[in-house]
């Protein structure tokens, strides 16, 4: 017994100790920071510049912090700066942004969700080839119908408008998002629906009763890519809107690529800093919802 | 149309995926407060003849009728049927009494009779504590309980189980095994009930189909299925251990297989026919007699023990006669070893006996 106990004791027990300066751990610590010092450094430049005055910047320490910290660049950029013919800064820009990424994610998620809904669940007839036309159309690239699109807004009337931009937002929208909802959809569990459909409950009643409440994660998801990507979108914006409907992104360039006079490194970059916080936010507040939506979506059972 | 007094009733059906023929003209009649189990292996179409029964699959062909009224083309909810699925299926959002609520609100029933109806239900279900948490804080017997309970507040004729035992560990089955039956009796409903487990189906049937490939091989009382099988599957598939068989020759009234004589006194058989031929003789492993018994048993013989697998209850011998494998249930006490040489006797009216050709009881 005694000897038993004894021998217990030397040998290895509980976790095995890892060294810390491991060659494996060098490897993947050095990696990461590696990468981390590779993206980190254009923002800080980006920042610590935008905080900077011209005569500062003239200097050319791009990577020195500000002496003097000045607010100024921020403001102009907001709402001073000349965009094309005008001169009102970002401000008119980010409200048309607004307008148009509200409804068009509205819309797009709403009519989407429907769409994977009853893909999902209601098998109709012709479902299988309605859902390859769908994504198919995920794979046509933009730039062949950017003509099309706009012979057909200006038959209907929308063309240089912000409703017309949502519109077309919200159809090139509908292949990704039907996919991303129809696959989360069918990873539900199919007794629940037919449990429902027993209960009484109709094809709407089961979508905003059961399945809705189900899914908040990928509404989290589609919201999500649908924001950054048409906040962020320039072709759409600059093609089928005119200068009183530009989005953010389209003012942003214009600024940026300004050909005339003093070109203010200071207002450029605050200018983009303001447009790409939208996003940027979105990401912080639901990032951990963003992943365990992504994994919801893509792991069947 | 139909005789009074049966709830379910089948005919012609039909359903087909594709190609795939899944269920091929599938007539069965349920009488009323019958409990009917729809037995067989996986893939053998029994889940999907639930799923027609219950209005979830559109079906190829072929009329069902509950309560003498046709409900071929009526919606889940409009057929009087209340189903318990394997997952449970709860809805995770809601309350279990939200659970039991949503069937009878969408069918706007006013709040007082949703009330008096689901405090009914928890009674017999005894889960009226449980009432305001959600499936997640349920265990799996709990949320059994809740399902049937979802079926149970829509008072309906019919009640549909798709393996509802299935996903609970060994003991729990039992226990609610117990408890299905007990409601049965309580509530004298139809209840059509779908498994792949044997012992289930056996305890708890009035009457058990089995079924292979999208067919009814037998349809009878959990006796007939056991003692006089229709056809060699029935009579493969009931029975753990399974039935032992031998082929032989059947001539007038002796069947000789497996290197002995059986003159088989005693056995009814199907027809009157003049019976020769390639026959398959099948015993149950528990219809063997060994012991002081077997010397007076109509038919003797001896076996060879291989091995013993001793399982407290009863003790399960793997044995050769003549060269033939089989297996014997001995009682719990038996003491065999490997090698020795077992006195065992046979009696034919216990035995069944099959065309080798048509795999049909003679």
């Amino acid at each position: 017994m005694v000897d038993v106990s004894t021998s217990m004791l030397e040998g290895p027990r509980g976790p095995k100790p890892g060294k810390a300066l491991s060659r494996k751990n060098i490897f993947l610590y050095g990696t990461l920071l590696i990468v981390t010092i590779y993206y980190a450094i254009p923002l800080y430049v980006m920042v610590v510049t935008s905080l900077k005055g011209m005569p500062e910047i003239r200097m050319g320490n791009i990577f020195s912090p500000p002496m003097e910290i000045t607010f100024a660049p921020w403001v102009k950029a907001w709402s001073e700066a000349c965009t094309g013919l005008t001169c009102e800064g970002l401000s008119s820009g980010f409200w048309n942004s607004v307008k148009i990424t509200i409804p068009s994610v509205l819309i797009s998620i709403v009519i989407a969700s429907v769409n994977g809904y009853a893909l999902a669940n209601w098998r109709f007839k012709g479902a299988d080839i309605f859902f390859t036309i769908l994504i198919f159309g995920a794979f046509i690239p933009y730039q062949v119908m950017l003509y099309p699109i706009v012979i057909m807004l200006r038959e209907i009337g929308l063309y240089g408008s912000l409703g017309g931009l949502v519109l077309v937002h919200s159809v090139f929208g509908m292949p990704i998002l039907t996919l991303l909802f129809r696959n989360y959809f069918s990873s539900l569990p199919e007794e629940l629906f037919k449990a429902a459909r027993v209960d009484g409950a109709g094809f709407w009643g089961i979508y905003f009763r059961i399945m809705l409440p189900m899914s908040v994660p990928i509404f989290t998801v589609a919201v999500i890519l649908q924001v950054t990507g048409i906040w962020n979108d320039f072709l759409f914006g600059v093609v089928y809107t005119g200068p009183d409907a530009y989005p953010m992104t389209v003012q942003l360039n214009n600024i940026v690529n300004t050909t005339q006079g003093v070109r203010e490194y200071n207002v450029n970059m605050a200018a983009t800093i303001i447009t790409g916080l939208v996003p940027l936010s979105i990401y912080f507040v639901s990032g951990k919802l963003f992943v365990r939506g992504i994994a919801a979506g893509a792991v069947k059972g | 149309m139909s005789n009074s007094n049966s709830s379910v009733e089948i005919r012609d059906l039909d359903l087909h995926f594709g190609e795939v023929k899944v269920l091929q003209k599938l007539n069965l009649d349920i009488k009323e407060g019958e409990f009917l189990v729809l037995l067989g292996s996986s893939g053998c179409g029994k889940s999907t003849l639930l799923n027609c029964i219950a209005g979830l699959l559109e079906i190829t062909d072929g009329q069902i009728f509950i309560n003498n009224q046709n409900v071929t083309w009526k919606e889940p909810s409009e057929r009087g049927i209340g189903m318990v699925f394997q997952s449970y299926a709860l809805y995770p959002q809601m309350t279990v009494e939200g659970n039991l609520s949503f069937g009878l609100k969408n069918a706007r029933m006013p709040k007082d009779e949703i009330a008096r109806r689901i405090s009914n239900a928890a009674d017999i279900l005894q889960i009226q504590p449980l009432l305001k948490r959600k499936p997640a804080a349920l265990s799996g017997g709990q949320r059994q309980r809740v399902a049937i309970g979802r079926a149970l507040v829509r008072d309906v004729d019919v009640f549909l189980f798709d393996e509802p035992l299935s996903n609970l560990d060994a003991k729990l089955r039992t226990d609610l095994r117990v408890e299905l039956k007990r409601l049965h009796q309580r509530l004298e409903n139809t209840m059509i009930y779908v498994t792949h487990d044997q012992v289930e189906a056996m305890t708890l049937a009035d009457r058990i189909a089995i079924m292979k490939g999208g067919k009814i091989m037998q349809l009878g009382t959990p006796d007939e299925i056991y003692n006089r099988p229709q056809n060699l599957y029935v009579a493969d598939f009931i029975g753990s251990p399974s039935m032992n068989f031998f082929k032989g020759h059947l001539k007038g009234n002796t069947v000789e297989a497996a290197g002995i004589t059986m003159p088989m006194d005693g056995y009814e058989f199907a027809d009157n026919q003049d019976n020769a031929g390639e026959v398959t003789i099948g015993i149950r492993p528990e219809h063997l007699i060994t012991g002081e018994l077997a010397s007076k048993a109509p038919v003797k013989s001896s076996v060879t023990v291989e091995l013993v697998e001793p399982m407290g209850s009863d003790t399960l011998v793997y044995a050769a006669l003549n060269g033939n494998q089989m297996r014997i249930r001995m009682e719990g006490n038996a003491r065999v070893q490997a090698g020795d040489n077992l006195a065992i006797g046979i009696d034919p009216s216990r035995a069944s006996l099959f065309d080798s050709a048509t795999e049909l009881r003679l």
